[in-house]
């Protein structure tokens, strides 16, 4: 992972281009809006573990520093909480802009080879396309054998109770033709 | 009374006890369910990171399933499926753009979407359709001595909040005082448990979580009442871990159906009880069965 110190800016790592996609989403039109007041960072529950808050993030996106953003690990600890998006003064729809970006940090491959968030993504997402629902128990065990085996070793004991109360399935779960939902979700334009 | 019902892949899983305390407690009440046929999975949090458009078509299909079953209110238990298929219905009707394309697709499936589907939350139909007073009448075992945290968490107050305070909500605290308990004001009812950063970045999803559960003792609760399947399993099934890193928390985690079916009298086995990993043993001591 690119470590990126803090250090000035120039005009020439802008990229408007980024900008306008990401505003180009429902929810990300008022970005511009932003007033930098922080309200995102202090209601955010995870914000004191990002390397950018929610508020510094949103200024890099609307300057256009798509490097600096996509490579941030804040799009990924978002957990979906919505908290910021509705305590937002502006009305900005902060989730849905943390989800553009982690699509096109997706889309660019720019992430952390094993980092498990992205995995997971990735991993559903297949999962979905071959089968139509999700498998919870095969899910999990498909993250951690591609990120962190050794601690789907260290969770034996959770694995035991799940299994002995009936919350880890065996069976694979599925819609009735995954084919023709596959070809539903992929077959039209892009 | 008859809805739509929209399981979703929790309930099939790690959430089984949910279903099996929610369709016990809707049999009761007289309330029908029928599952959409061939539903498929909703796309929780991780679609949305992949592909907008195709995640709304996803989810979107179980819409048009559900306008074809002739239903036109479906039931959605799981909180990430819930605001899934609002925030789908939210996007159709905001973006042209993700209008058409779902439209094209769902077409090709012979399908048609439509908007008039209401997805609703069970706790919402429980309140508003069946009524506070339909439930009080059917309590057998008031839960005297069930002081109760109850946990909503983020995703169906926020960011659209159809049926209660978006701030404080209250629905499932009066839905909990109906069956005899008593409900803990709970300052963090609406603070995220974490959601799948438990899985992906164990020691932050644990922290957040371990918080509510520290709260919830704090405050004197011997139980918490959850809304989601995800949350339900965040809060019990880490209770080790967290001793390991901070301090012991040790507390049975439940649905509110599970809840409504103790102090309707139902068999445990009805409710999935035998499924939890902390005993609700010493909880259930706490009953007295008052004779009606």
């Amino acid at each position: 992972m690119k470590h990126y110190p803090q250090t000035l800016k120039y005009d020439a790592e802008r990229d408007r281009e980024f900008t306008r996609r990401v505003m180009a989403h429902p929810g990300g039109e008022n970005l511009y809006s932003c007033i930098q007041c922080g309200t995102c960072s202090a209601t955010c529950p995870v914000s004191i573990y990002m390397d950018h808050t929610p508020r510094q993030l949103m200024a890099l996106t609307r300057s256009g520093f798509k490097d600096e953003v996509l490579h941030s690990r804040t799009i990924w600890l978002c957990a979906s909480c919505y908290a910021c998006t509705v305590d937002c003064p502006k009305q900005i729809k902060l989730t849905d802009i943390m989800y553009a970006l982690k699509r096109e940090a997706i889309a660019g491959g720019v992430f952390p080879r094993r980092y498990p968030i992205p995995v997971l993504a990735r991993e559903f997402y297949r999962m979905v396309r071959a089968h139509g629902r999700i498998t919870e128990s095969q899910l999990v065990l498909r993250l951690y054998l591609l990120t962190n085996w050794l601690a789907m070793l260290k969770s034996w004991r959770l694995g035991l109770r799940l299994i002995r109360t009936g919350r880890f399935s065996f069976r694979t779960e599925t819609v009735a033709q995954p084919a023709k939902l596959a070809a539903l979700m992929h077959g039209g334009p892009r | 009374m008859k809805f739509c019902y929209y399981p979703g892949c929790s309930l099939r899983g790690t959430g089984r006890a949910y279903e099996e305390s929610l369709l016990a407690v809707f049999q009761v009440l007289g309330v029908e369910l029928q599952e959409l046929a061939d539903w498929n999975c909703c796309g929780a949090t991780a679609y949305m990171s992949v592909d907008e458009v195709m995640a709304c078509t996803l989810t979107a299909r179980n819409l048009a399933l559900a306008a074809r079953s002739g239903l036109h209110q479906m039931v959605a238990p799981c909180s990430a499926c819930f605001l899934a298929l609002n925030k789908t219905k939210h996007a159709i009707a905001e973006s042209p753009l993700i209008a058409q394309r779902v439209d094209e697709a769902l077409q090709r499936a012979g399908l048609t979407y439509e908007n008039g589907i209401a997805v609703r939350h069970p706790l919402d139909v429980l309140v508003t359709d069946v009524g506070l007073e339909a439930i009080r009448q059917r309590v057998r075992r008031p839960l005297t001595g069930f002081k109760i945290a109850p946990y909503y968490g983020c995703q169906i107050v926020r960011p659209y909040s159809p049926f209660d305070d978006q701030d404080r909500p209250a629905t499932m605290d009066r839905l909990l005082q109906a069956l005899g308990a008593e409900v803990l004001r709970y300052p963090l009812k609406t603070k995220c448990c974490g959601g799948s950063l438990t899985g992906t970045m164990a020691e932050i999803g644990l922290r957040l979580s371990y918080l509510l559960l520290r709260e919830a003792a704090k405050r004197g609760a011997n139980v918490i009442s959850t809304v989601c399947p995800l949350c339900q399993f965040n809060l019990e099934a880490y209770q080790d871990d967290m001793a390991r890193l901070w301090e012991p928390v040790r507390m049975p985690v439940l649905h509110f159906t599970q809840l409504m079916g103790i102090a309707f009298g139902l068999e445990p086995r009805q409710l999935g009880l035998q499924r939890g990993i902390v005993s609700v043993k010493p909880l259930l001591a706490r009953l007295q069965e008052v004779a009606i």
